[in-house]
């Protein structure tokens, strides 16, 4: 770890022990400050590379169980990286490299016997853009993960249903599911992916700007799904727009590169991050001042 | 309100971005007079024939566009110019098309006849009274010999294109230089392959034979075609099923080839087009056989090119026919599977809809 780095010893420390992600300053020693018996997602000294590009450095969070975590930060600063290492889809990129430790309820999802296919069963993702596969009708999308993992469901119908209303997307589409999923507008395309992801049951959703590219009412839907379904699982989000991560997130981080590699400044409750947050740069953000 | 709505609406559709039927109409018209007064200059100068009209009418053309247009401004008259330009080299590139298919209709229609597509000619001699024998020998082998070669060389060409692009191992690189390599391949060779390695052995000609250097030949077609439009899927399409817990094999099975479907019909098509008119690779390996028969393993089997060849080689004015007749069957067959294709394709998009 770069030891010039004022971004050392940014530890925060939010109200409630049991409730609260910290931001750690070295890896290996954070397990001990952890609420114990709390499982989840957590990450420990996570380095990403591309090619010999250094594109997130010693970024150590932890995401407990039925929360919302927002990742906010500038263009550039590795929100999407790191969220694409939470289920192994940065390993895609050819010449990407990893170091440190990922661990989804204390198991590292990057130990050599870990099945990368189980590991993204269990954290379903939905993209920046809306990706309905174009050969197959509204109902097959949704049920898509199914097929493609060959898990058997007892009653598929029902699981449609409840995937399409969790998503919001049910209305619209009940009467035609048979309809191809190019006939969707890209706010009903982006809440069928959704949907889609929900079906195989994830423990953990990554969202990299889902919203990026909605219209304002089909935002206000994804997000009141997303603070729903938050009930049952674990959301990250990644998000350029601030009110957005204060309406939904229960936590935030905040990335920062100046120059470099990506890590975080700042992480904390996301009342803390935008309230009273410990580094002016995090202030400076979240203000609006720069980014 | 009510009244609005009762009343039929007083604004109607227009498209004021097109030429009216006037223009249209004053457009064409030109055209005739241009290519009227050029072959009437043709007429009485040394220049002859359809080259030399070409030659008068196409720079009158651009002329005549050119005093049309500019009036409206140099835009319009480069835009008229250039029309006038495509126009004509879309016509130079159709004459010789054309000549193809006119000639063929010409000499090949007096040979067509139901008894030419139903009988073959096992009793009938190439020089007998057209009429009498046909070629459903050809037809149904150059069948069978398309079918097995497409059946071998489809999924051989549609696995080379999804190694490389959706493996990408170790010889992709290896892969797609041999798929490149073999497509220089003279269609002889190809029967010399075959021959050498097959019909030696087995000491007898066959439809398997020949359906196999077709495949050669088929391959690297269906490969090279099947790898462009597995690379039209975009990544986001196969990261989606990753991020579903899809292995690479269901990924590729279940949703990069389904969301290609019908580009694929068009490898297997491309392919088969370009098989179906081999004449050279047959003569080694299937040659020809009088009788109507379906068994590519029952030794030598008769195809529509090498029908149409040895028609031509015996020389008499009827047999010459019936070649020429042949070549028309073929035609029309390779065409009808065209539209066929583009049906299938064509419906897979609109289901989609």
């Amino acid at each position: 770890m770069s030891s010039e780095s004022p971004l050392e010893g940014t530890a925060v420390t939010a109200s409630g022990v049991g409730s609260a992600m910290r931001e750690v300053e070295t890896g290996r020693d954070s397990r001990n400050l952890l609420p114990s018996g709390a499982s989840g997602l957590e990450t420990i000294g996570a380095h990403a590379w591309f090619g010999k590009h250094l594109a997130i450095e010693d970024v150590s969070l932890r995401f407990p169980k039925s929360s919302v975590t927002g990742l906010i930060g500038p263009s550039g600063c590795g929100k999407s990286t790191f969220l694409r290492l939470l289920n192994r889809m940065h390993e895609f990129i050819p010449g990407s490299a990893f170091a440190g430790q990922v661990l989804l309820d204390g198991r590292d999802i990057y130990a050599p016997e870990v099945n990368a296919t189980e590991i993204r069963l269990k954290v379903g993702m939905v993209f920046q853009k809306p990706n309905p596969f174009p050969s197959m009708s509204i109902a097959d999308n949704v049920l898509a993960g199914l097929r493609l993992a060959r898990i058997k469901v007892s009653d598929k119908n029902m699981l449609l249903e409840d995937c399409l209303v969790r998503a919001g997307l049910w209305k619209e589409v009940k009467d035609r599911l048979k309809a191809s999923a190019g006939s969707l507008s890209g706010g009903q395309q982006q809440r069928l992916c959704i949907a889609r992801a929900l079906a195989v049951k994830p423990e953990v959703l990554l969202m990299d700007e889902p919203c990026s590219a909605l219209d304002p009412g089909s935002t206000l839907r994804v997000e009141e799904t997303i603070v729903q379904l938050s009930e049952s699982m674990t959301i990250i989000i990644v998000t350029h727009n601030m009110q957005q991560a204060a309406r939904v997130s229960d936590y935030c981080a905040f990335f920062l590169s100046e120059g470099g590699p990506g890590r975080v400044v700042e992480a904390g409750l996301t009342s803390t991050i935008f309230t009273n947050p410990v580094d002016s740069r995090t202030a400076d953000y979240v203000q609006g001042r720069f980014g | 309100m009510t009244a609005v709505t009762t009343q039929p609406s007083a604004v109607r559709p227009l498209q004021p971005w097109k030429l009216t039927t006037a223009q249209r109409f004053s457009r064409f018209a030109t055209v005739i007079a241009v290519v009227a007064v050029a072959a009437l200059l043709v007429l009485v100068s040394p220049l002859a024939g359809l080259a030399g009209i070409a030659l008068v009418a196409i720079p009158l053309q651009v002329a005549v566009s050119v005093a049309r247009s500019g009036r409206h401004g140099s835009v319009a008259a480069r835009n008229d110019v250039a029309t006038s330009l495509i126009g004509s080299a879309f016509l130079i590139l159709m004459a010789p098309w054309l000549s193809i298919l006119y000639t063929v209709v010409r000499r090949g229609y007096e040979a067509i006849s139901w008894n030419f597509l139903t009988d073959d000619m096992r009793v009938t001699a190439p020089d007998a009274e057209l009429g009498t024998g046909g070629i459903a020998h050809a037809i149904v082998g150059t069948g069978v010999m398309v079918l097995v070669a497409t059946a071998v060389s489809v999924p051989l060409g549609i696995l080379s294109g999804v190694y490389i692009t959706e493996i990408r191992g170790r010889f992709t690189k290896l892969v797609r230089f041999i798929v490149q390599a073999m497509s220089g391949v003279p269609s002889i060779v190809a029967g010399l392959f075959i021959y050498s390695t097959l019909v030696i052995y087995n000491k007898s000609y066959s439809g398997f034979a020949g359906a196999l250097a077709l495949a050669v030949l088929m391959i690297p077609t269906v490969a090279r075609t099947a790898e462009e439009v597995l690379k039209l899927v975009p990544e986001e399409l196969r990261f989606a099923g990753y991020a579903l817990g899809s292995t690479q094999a269901s990924n590729v099975f279940r949703i990069v080839l389904p969301t290609v479907r019908s580009g694929l019909v068009t490898s297997a098509i491309l392919g088969v087009a370009r098989v179906a008119g081999e004449t050279a690779p047959l003569l080694m390996t299937a040659q020809i056989f009088l009788a109507t028969k379906g068994n590519p393993f029952d030794g030598p089997l008769a195809s529509l090119p090498i029908v149409t060849f040895s028609f031509f080689q015996n020389g008499a004015d009827n047999a010459v026919t019936r070649a020429w007749g042949t070549s028309m069957v073929l035609l029309v067959l390779i065409s009808l599977l065209f539209a066929l294709a583009r049906a299938v394709s064509a419906d897979r998009r609109r289901s989609r809809r």
